[in-house]
């Protein structure tokens, strides 16, 4: 009878081992594309990367040299035209959802921005396309700038409205005791206050943006010049990557890999900056 | 009487958040309305015709939702119990430092840009598993496709089980183990049960991500309109024709028939993302009411 009871003992611990090791596992089998992708995107990308990278055009097949200096140009006007849409309306809508959406019309648009951040970014890219492109009747960096800008929202509304939530309700109250009018304590105490969170936020939402390239395909496109007029298409990392690593050129794709150890390296940099400054925040 | 500059306050920021239900209704519009010329054209049959042909103006949706579908179930297969694992291990097991780290590299996985596992995908990870698996003799194809999505959802499923796990109660996991339970059997008794609606939750989120997602796969996947049994046969995904075609169509009724594959992903990850939500907040609400 003893004998049973240790057998049985037994077997539980062994059970219990097996399920911590399976889990143990489990864990570190995840991290192993992440150190895979790093790797081979620093070791392959290095060698095709010197100051001519980020300063010269693309270079036509069969030359050596060339860069995307106007792809990385690119990518940052195109972050700065999302953010033209996508903070005004996350950072106000934020706020009213934050201090007036309480009722059924806060329950609405709250929803709204949920369903918005499920959409996957190619559909809003046609969006975009019929919206923008159809009626400029060309490609323009506007339209893409367009789409990013839809992207950002929701990850903003939701941040801005979390971190003025946050704040107590007390700062707010005192704000008002003093006979500062709701808006000015709303904008330069609560929101002030929020600030830090806020723009976690936002660097998050923008280093997801910087790495988007389904909705650019057909709203920004793609160029081989340099080009500084928002009205006219424009090259971003992430479409001149996909570009070369699809073509079956070599030295193309030693590009690529150089393109893409730029853009992690600037995604992963403003991840972990971002973190640093903020635990509370994450992706949407 | 109020404060002038509070009335328009309220008004001007009311105005920015109802943009945003705005927004969206403007884009299941234009989605609707660009399409309905292949709706017309096809009918009900669209969605179960199998042929895709831009120059001869026939088109169908069945081998692209077929793909999408397959590929993301094979996504799943692998990122649900690797993502619950790690999960269970950040949020019962480990107490170590080391934790903190595997949850930010988890963390860090989200953020690699989707052409860059692309890139990955062609170049390193099809190769790969063209070695390892016998019978493989493309990189591109539906298994390749398959097992970058997992990695790509992996860290959703990952952080919000773990949301889920860490949201039931802390007396629950006391009680078993004041009963002598093991660690394996606390989590069998105590969390698995309360936690479950929240995983279906978070399993379905992943496959929200998994369905929407383009470029990685677009990448990978082989890009050819053809049903096929065989895992290691190129396949299409309905966001992949999307991303290949849309600049390039060549008529109006390709582009309408383009929008109205848009329009059925839009559709499928609105409601699967609906469901999902539903069930994460009927966990995480049960117990932490805010």
């Amino acid at each position: 009878m003893e004998n049973n009871t240790q057998i049985q003992s037994k077997v539980r611990r062994i059970k219990e081992q097996i399920f911590l090791i399976a889990v143990f596992l489990c864990a570190v089998i995840a991290v192993i594309p992440l150190f895979s992708v790093i790797g081979y995107v620093f070791v392959k990308g290095i060698g095709a990367i010197d100051f001519n990278f980020f300063t010269q055009l693309p270079a036509p097949v069969g030359e050596t040299g060339g860069g995307m200096g106007n792809a990385v140009v690119g990518t940052f006007i195109l972050v700065v035209l999302s953010c033209l849409l996508g903070l005004p309306i996350g950072i106000f809508g934020g706020i009213w959802l934050a201090q007036f959406g309480g009722g059924k019309r806060g329950f609405m648009i709250r929803y709204a921005a949920d369903v918005l951040s499920s959409i996957p970014s190619i559909v809003i890219g046609i969006f975009a396309y019929v919206l923008i492109v159809t009626t400029m009747k060309r490609f323009s960096a506007i339209a893409g700038g367009f789409a990013l800008g839809i992207i950002m929202i929701p990850t903003v509304t939701r941040t801005t409205e979390e971190m003025i939530k946050m704040i107590p309700r007390s700062l707010y109250e005192a704000g008002l005791a003093l006979g500062i009018p709701e808006w000015r304590v709303t904008l330069s105490i609560v929101f002030r206050t929020a600030w830090n969170g806020v723009f976690t936020g936002i660097m998050l939402s923008v280093s997801r943006i910087m790495g988007e390239t389904a909705p650019l395909l057909f709203t920004a496109f793609n160029s081989m010049y340099w080009n500084f007029s928002i009205d006219q298409p424009m090259s971003s990392m992430t479409v001149q990557i996909y570009n070369y690593a699809i073509s079956p050129f070599a030295e193309w794709h030693a590009k690529a890999w150089a393109g893409s150890l730029t853009l992690v390296a600037l995604v992963l940099g403003i991840t972990l900056l971002v973190r640093k400054f903020s635990k509370r925040v994450r992706y949407g | 009487m109020k404060n002038k500059g509070d009335v328009w306050f309220k008004r001007i920021t009311f105005l920015f958040a109802s943009s945003i239900p705005f927004l969206l209704f403007i884009l299941v519009f234009i989605l609707l309305q660009k399409s309905l010329p292949a709706i017309v054209e096809f009918g009900p049959g669209f969605v179960f015709g199998t042929v895709w042909d831009p120059l001869a103006d026939k088109f169908s949706a069945l081998p692209f939702i077929y793909g999408t579908m397959i590929s993301s179930l094979i996504a799943l297969a692998i990122a649900v119990p690797l993502g619950m694992g790690c999960a269970i291990y950040l949020s019962e097991v480990s107490q170590s430092k080391f934790k903190e780290y595997i949850a930010v590299m988890v963390e860090l996985l989200a953020a690699i840009p989707s052409v860059v596992y692309g890139l990955w995908g062609i170049f390193v990870l099809g190769p790969w598993l063209v070695k390892i698996i016998p019978g493989m003799t493309y990189g591109t194809c539906m298994l390749t496709g398959g097992v970058i999505l997992a990695i790509m959802i992996l860290p959703t499923i990952t952080a919000i089980s773990r949301e889920v796990f860490q949201a039931v109660p802390y007396n629950l996991r006391e009680s078993a183990m004041a009963l002598g339970a093991t660690k394996w059997e606390c989590f069998k008794l105590a969390i698995f049960g309360p936690a479950t609606s929240g995983i279906i939750g978070a399993i379905i989120l992943g496959l929200g991500r998994a369905l929407g997602e383009t470029m990685a796969v677009t990448m990978v996947i082989g890009n050819r309109p053809k049903i096929s049994a065989s895992l290691f046969a190129p396949a299409y995904t309905l966001a992949s024709v999307i991303a290949n075609e849309f600049a390039e169509a060549t008529s109006d009724l390709n582009l309408s028939a383009l929008i109205e594959l848009a329009l059925i992903l839009l559709v499928i990850t609105i409601l699967i993302n609906g469901v999902a939500r539903l069930l994460v907040w009927k966990t995480t609400l049960k117990y932490n009411p805010r």
